[in-house]
C-alpha cells in the first residue's frame, strides 16, 4: 500500500484499481450468499418453512408442494440430477435465488411483493435519519475529542474522559425508552413515534437524530481523543511548537489534518451501510425504513427478505472499504493504489 | 439424598473458564515479567474498585451456576422423584424472594398492589381500593408507620453492614494498598445490609407484571449477562488466535484463505447474522423437545447457543489485529535467528509469536466484555437473544418496556435493569481501561 515514492496521480491507475477491487467482490458475495443460504436451507427445509408460512397443524403435502411451488423451492438445493448440462447447477435453489441478486434483482417477499421497489421506498426515511445522525455526529464527536485534546491533562480533560465512560457505559435502549419518555411523553415537544415524508416529517426525526448523536458520544468522542492524543506526541507537532504556534494553531491545522488519516478507516467504511438505516432507531420511532423492514422480517421469518438485507449489507460494506481505499489516496499522498 | 446436583452446559463452560483462569493466574504468579503489568492493574485504585464490584457481581453469577434439583416429598418408599425445575444455590439463599410473588405489580417498597380492585368489607359493601400486598410489609397495620419502618430496617441493615465491613476491611487492610478499596468495601458493605435488612419485610425494587420480585429477577439477570461476556470469549479466542496467527505467520496460500473467511464473515452486518443462525437454532430446537428433560435445560442451550454465535461474528476483528501483530514479528531479528536454527514453525509460533501477542489478546477481551453485555438487551429486544423464560437484562427491559405508556408508570423493573447493567458494565470499562494501559507496549511509561 504505503510506498516511498510520491505517486504520479492519474486516473487511470485509479480506474484500473476500482475494476479490480470490484471483481474481488465477487467472490467475498459468493461467500455470503453460500453461508445465508446454508443458514436458512440446510437446517431450516423448504418442508419446514411452508409449514411455518401455513400453520403448523392441518396442512397437507399437497398445499405444501403448492406453497413450494409457487416461490420456487421445490427444486433440489444445489445440485439437480434430473436435467443434463448446465440444468445440473443451474436448475436449482441456490442458482435461481442467489444468481438474481448480483444484478440487484432481489425477486419477491413471501407476501408477494416485489422487494426491490420496497427497498427503493424505504431507502428514503432510513437515509433521512441516519444521515444526518451521522454528519452531526461527527462534528460533535470531533469538536469534543478536540476540545479534550486541546485542555489535555487538566480536571477538564480527566472529567470529559470520565464522562465518555459513563456515556459508553449505559445501554444504546436507555438513551431511546429515556429520550422517548422525556421528551415525547413527559414535555411533548414531537409526536413519539411515525414517520413523514418532507418537511412535515422533521418532528418526527428530530428526537431519532438527536439520541442517535447522543448515544455515540461516549465511545467516539474517547476514540477519537486518542487519536489526536498520538498525534500530537510526534516530532512534527514539536517542530511546530518549537517554530512558536500557539497551541490552537498546532492543533487545529497540523493536528487535526494529520489525525484525519486514521479518522478515516472508521468513518467511510460506515457511509454506505447508512442506507440500512439502523435496526433499533427504526423500530422504536416507527420509521418505515430497511432497518424496521429487516425486523419485520426476522420476526415473520421472511426468507427472502433476510437474505436480500444480508446480501444489500455486504455489498454496501464491501462498497466502503474501497471508498477508504480510495480516500487515502486523497488525504494521504504517501499512499498509492497498488 | 434430597437434591440432585445438575450440571448445564452453561455451568460446564464456567467451569472450565475458571479453571483455565486459575491455571493462567497460577502461571503468571510464577513468572515475574508477566506478574509485572498486573502489578501496575494492582497500583491503579480505580481499577481495583472495579474489580471489587465485578467480584461481587461474579459471586451472584457463581452461585447461581451451582444448579440442582430439590427431591419431591411425599411418596415415601417409593423412588425418589426430583422436581422439574433446576434451582440454584442463588435461589436456595434468596428464597423468600423467589416465591413471595404478588398478583401484579407493585412499586418499590409498597404496601399495596398498583392497581385498585374492588372489595367487599366487613359490612358487605363494594370497595375500589389499592389492596394489601401478601409479603411486602405484612407486619404494618397502616400505610402511616411505612416511612419509619423501612428508615429503621435501612439504618439497622446499614449498621450491620457497616460492622461486617469493618470487620473485613480490618482483617484486609494491611494487603490492600488504596485507602479507595478499603471506602468502596465500608460502602458496598453498607449499601448490601440496607438492601438486605429492607427486602426481608418488603419488596425493595417492587414487583413485576406476574408479581415477582425486581430484586431476584436483577440478581438472576447477572449470570446471564456474565455467561454472554465470558464463554463467548471460549469461541472467540481460539478462532482468532490460531487463525490469525497462522495466517501473519504462513501467509501465502494460507493468509489468502483465512482472509478471505474473515471478510465474508465481516461482511454480513453482524445482528442479520446473528438473527438468522438464532432463527434457525430455535427452529432445530423446537422440533427437537426430546432432547431436553427441563425447560431450564432448553433456556440454556440456547444461551451456549447464543454465545456460540455471537464468538462467530466477533472473531474476526481480533484475528485482523493478530494477523497485523504477527506479519510485524515474523520479520523481527529473533524469529528470523530462530529460523534460521531450523527451530519448527510449531515451536515458533507457541514460543515466540504467541506469547509477544498475547497482550492484545488480554485487552480485545476485556474490552469486548462490556460490548457483549450491552448487545444481550439489544438482541433479545429484537428477539434473537435469550430464551424468552430465561431472565437476563435484555428480556427485563423488553417486558417493562411496555408499560411505559401506564398511568402512573411502571418505571421500577426498567429502571433496575438498566441501574443493574450500568454497574457492571462501568465496572467493567474501568477494568479494561486499567489492563490496557499497564499492557499496551505503546504507551510510554517512565518511572514505571
Amino acid at each position: 500500500m504505503s510506498g516511498n515514492t510520491v505517486s504520479t496521480y492519474n486516473t487511470c491507475p485509479m480506474i484500473a484499481y476500482l475494476i479490480r477491487r470490484i471483481l474481488y467482490a465477487v467472490p467475498t458475495l459468493v461467500g455470503v450468499n453460500l453461508l445465508t443460504f446454508a443458514l436458512f436451507f440446510v437446517v431450516n427445509t423448504p418442508d419446514d418453512m411452508a409449514r411455518m408460512q401455513l400453520g403448523i397443524k392441518r396442512v397437507t403435502p399437497e398445499a405444501i408442494e403448492k406453497w413450494k411451488q409457487q416461490r420456487g423451492y421445490d427444486k433440489p438445493l444445489f445440485i439437480n440430477s434430473a436435467t443434463g448440462g448446465a440444468g445440473k447447477l443451474t436448475d436449482t435453489i441456490f442458482w435461481q435465488k442467489s444468481a438474481g441478486m448480483f444484478v440487484f434483482d432481489f425477486g419477491y417477499s413471501d407476501d408477494g411483493r416485489s422487494i426491490a421497489r420496497e427497498i427503493a421506498t424505504r431507502m428514503g426515511p432510513s437515509l433521512a435519519v441516519a444521515l444526518p445522525t451521522f454528519l452531526i455526529g461527527l462534528v460533535v464527536y470531533v469538536s469534543f475529542a478536540l476540545l479534550m485534546t486541546l485542555f489535555r491533562a487538566t480536571a477538564l480533560d480527566m472529567a470529559g474522559v470520565a464522562l465518555c465512560v459513563l456515556l459508553m457505559s449505559i445501554s444504546g435502549l436507555f438513551y431511546i425508552i429515556g429520550g422517548q419518555f422525556l421528551v415525547s411523553k413527559l414535555w411533548h415537544l414531537v409526536p413519539i413515534s411515525g414517520y413523514a415524508g418532507g418537511g412535515e416529517g422533521f418532528k418526527f426525526v428530530v428526537l431519532p437524530i438527536v439520541i442517535g448523536v447522543v448515544g455515540g458520544i461516549g465511545s467516539s468522542s474517547r476514540w477519537y481523543r486518542t487519536i489526536f492524543i498520538e498525534e500530537i506526541g510526534k516530532d512534527y507537532v514539536r517542530t511546530a511548537r518549537a517554530k512558536g504556534l500557539s497551541e490552537p494553531r498546532v492543533m487545529f491545522t497540523h493536528v487535526l489534518k494529520n489525525a484525519m488519516i486514521p479518522v478515516l478507516t472508521g468513518v467511510v467504511v460506515v457511509i454506505p451501510l447508512l442506507f440500512m438505516g439502523s435496526l433499533l432507531t427504526e423500530s422504536f420511532f416507527g420509521i418505515p425504513g430497511l432497518g424496521s423492514y429487516t425486523i419485520d422480517a426476522i420476526n415473520a421469518q421472511d426468507f427472502s427478505v433476510v437474505r436480500a438485507m444480508v446480501f444489500l449489507g455486504s455489498v454496501l460494506y464491501i462498497a466502503g472499504l474501497i471508498l477508504t481505499d480510495v480516500s487515502y489516496t486523497m488525504v494521504d499522498p504517501r499512499v498509492r493504489l497498488s | 439424598m434430597s437434591f440432585m446436583p445438575v450440571m448445564l452446559w452453561s455451568d460446564a463452560l464456567v467451569f472450565l473458564l475458571l479453571g483455565a483462569g486459575g491455571i493462567g493466574a497460577w502461571y503468571v504468579r510464577r513468572h515475574e515479567h508477566l506478574l509485572l503489568p498486573w502489578r501496575r492493574v494492582a497500583r491503579s485504585a480505580t481499577a481495583m474498585v472495579s474489580l471489587l464490584v465485578l467480584s461481587l457481581f461474579l459471586i451472584v453469577g457463581l452461585l447461581d451456576t451451582l444448579h440442582y434439583r430439590a427431591a419431591l416429598t411425599g411418596k415415601n418408599g417409593a423412588e425418589t422423584v426430583y422436581s422439574p425445575e433446576v434451582l440454584s444455590v442463588l435461589d436456595k439463599l434468596v428464597e423468600p424472594l423467589r416465591i413471595h410473588t404478588e398478583k401484579t405489580y407493585s412499586a418499590p417498597l409498597a404496601l399495596t398492589l398498583y392497581a385498585k380492585e374492588s372489595m367487599t368489607d366487613a359490612q358487605g359493601n363494594i370497595l375500589r381500593e389499592y389492596p394489601r400486598l401478601q409479603y411486602g410489609g405484612t407486619h404494618l397495620s397502616g400505610a402511616s408507620q411505612r416511612v419509619a419502618d423501612v428508615v429503621k430496617r435501612a439504618l439497622l441493615g446499614a449498621l450491620a453492614g457497616l460492622l461486617a465491613g469493618g470487620l473485613l476491611v480490618w482483617i484486609v487492610r494491611r494487603r490492600v494498598e488504596q485507602r479507595a478499596v478499603l471506602v468502596a468495601i465500608l460502602v458496598f458493605a453498607v449499601l448490601i445490609g440496607a438492601l438486605a435488612s429492607l427486602a426481608a419485610a418488603y419488596h425493595v425494587l417492587g414487583t413485576d407484571k406476574v408479581g415477582q420480585d425486581v430484586l431476584y429477577l436483577s440478581l438472576k439477570s447477572i449470570r446471564t449477562g456474565l455467561i454472554i461476556g465470558t464463554v463467548t470469549t471460549l469461541v472467540t479466542l481460539p478462532l482468532a488466535l490460531f487463525l490469525g496467527v497462522a495466517a501473519g505467520y504462513f501467509r501465502g496460500w494460507v493468509d489468502d484463505v483465512i482472509q478471505y473467511i474473515y471478510t465474508v464473515l465481516s461482511s454480513i452486518p453482524s445482528v442479520l447474522l446473528i438473527a438468522a443462525a438464532v432463527l434457525m437454532m430455535q427452529v432445530t430446537i423446537d422440533t427437537h423437545p426430546e432432547w431436553f428433560e427441563t425447560t431450564a435445560a432448553r433456556a440454556d442451550l440456547r444461551l451456549v447457543f447464543l454465545c456460540l454465535i455471537l464468538g462467530m461474528t466477533s472473531w474476526t476483528g481480533l484475528c485482523r489485529l493478530l494477523r497485523g501483530e504477527t506479519l510485524k514479528l515474523r520479520e523481527m531479528e529473533y524469529i528470523q535467528a530462530a529460523q534460521s536454527f531450523g527451530v519448527s514453525s510449531l515451536r515458533i509460533l507457541t514460543r515466540h509469536i504467541m506469547p509477544n501477542v498475547m497482550h492484545i489478546i488480554l485487552i480485545a477481551l476485556v474490552m469486548d466484555f462490556s460490548a457483549l453485555v450491552l448487545a444481550e438487551a439489544v438482541l433479545s429486544y429484537v428477539g434473537v437473544g435469550v430464551d424468552p423464560s430465561m431472565i437476563s437484562f435484555g428480556t427485563m427491559i423488553n417486558a417493562a418496556r411496555l408499560e411505559m405508556g401506564r398511568e402512573p408508570m411502571v418505571w421500577w423493573a426498567l429502571a433496575a435493569a438498566f441501574g443493574f447493567m450500568l454497574v457492571l458494565v462501568l465496572a467493567a470499562n474501568l477494568f479494561a481501561d486499567a489492563v490496557r494501559d499497564a499492557f499496551d507496549p505503546r504507551l510510554n511509561r517512565t518511572g514505571s
